[in-house]
């Protein structure tokens, strides 16, 4: 039902640090929760957060298996070279089997959603990126300040 | 069955699937500010036959991909919380699903 005029709508902040392929699903899929919901969304993409949202990186996300204690397979192996690729491809697959969409239709879903997305201006700045190297769907560019007052009110959550 | 006599559970969802019927949908929208146009039936009718099919009450994908509506165009047709809405409207269950 519609929130009364008296009740603040509920609004959810979520703010995305980390650019592997896992870390990158949780942020997206609460994000989504949230919008299905009924409740308001946006997203912060910052440091390796960033390459979620970046046009060159957005479809090459790897599944971190190195220091990973959940990784199915042991350290040693995780680190050698390829084991990442196919770990990832195989997850890749299993995601296509539940009909989880690939990040980039991810957060094309989350635009048609009404969700908003935002990049750092200090990560682009590390990363000696701008704007037009993020995909479009990223609304603005902005500090972390602007992030907090955007999100006066709102439920946060950091990944 | 009306709004008034039928019977729902805490958040809303109708306790009984048998208890639904076009009317009852029509009323339930209203509720909600939501008017049944012939695209919301079309959304509504491809959540309650997955539902049916299935036994498992679906997410946003799942309908948009059943209904052929485009995922931008059911939160216009249902705005505020459009899988809520859709599962309440259409007598099934909350959705199971995160998608």
């Amino acid at each position: 039902m519609t929130d009364s005029g008296t009740q603040k709508k509920r609004s959810l902040s979520v703010i995305c640090s980390k650019g592997s392929f896992d870390m990158a699903y949780p942020g997206l899929i609460l994000a989504n929760a949230a919008r299905m919901a009924g409740v308001d969304a946006r997203l912060f993409f910052t440091f390796w957060g960033l390459d979620i949202v970046n046009k060159k990186k957005i479809d090459r996300l790897h599944l971190n298996l190195v220091g990973n204690p959940s990784a199915p397979v042991p350290a040693m192996i995780a680190g050698l070279p390829g084991v990442e690729a196919l770990a990832t491809a195989q997850m890749r697959k299993e995601m296509e089997r539940l009909d989880i969409p690939p990040i980039r239709e991810f957060v094309e879903m989350l635009d048609d959603a009404g969700a908003d997305l935002y990049g750092c201006q200090m990560a682009l700045d590390m990363f000696k990126l701008t704007k037009d190297d993020l995909v479009p769907q990223v609304k603005d560019v902005l500090t972390a300040m602007d992030f907090m007052d955007m999100s006066e009110g709102a439920q946060i959550i950091f990944i | 069955m009306s709004i008034e006599t039928v019977q729902t559970d805490a958040e809303g969802y109708l306790t009984n699937r048998d208890d639904w019927s076009e009317e009852l949908a029509m009323e339930l929208a209203k509720q909600f500010s939501v008017e049944l146009s012939d695209e919301h039936w079309t959304v509504l009718n491809a959540a309650r036959a997955i539902e049916t099919e299935s036994g498992s009450s679906p997410g946003l994908r799942k309908i948009s991909k059943r209904s052929e509506t485009p995922i931008k165009a059911i939160y216009k047709l249902f705005p505020d919380g459009p899988a809520k809405l859709i599962a309440k409207i259409a007598g099934i269950p909350k959705p199971k699903s995160c998608l």
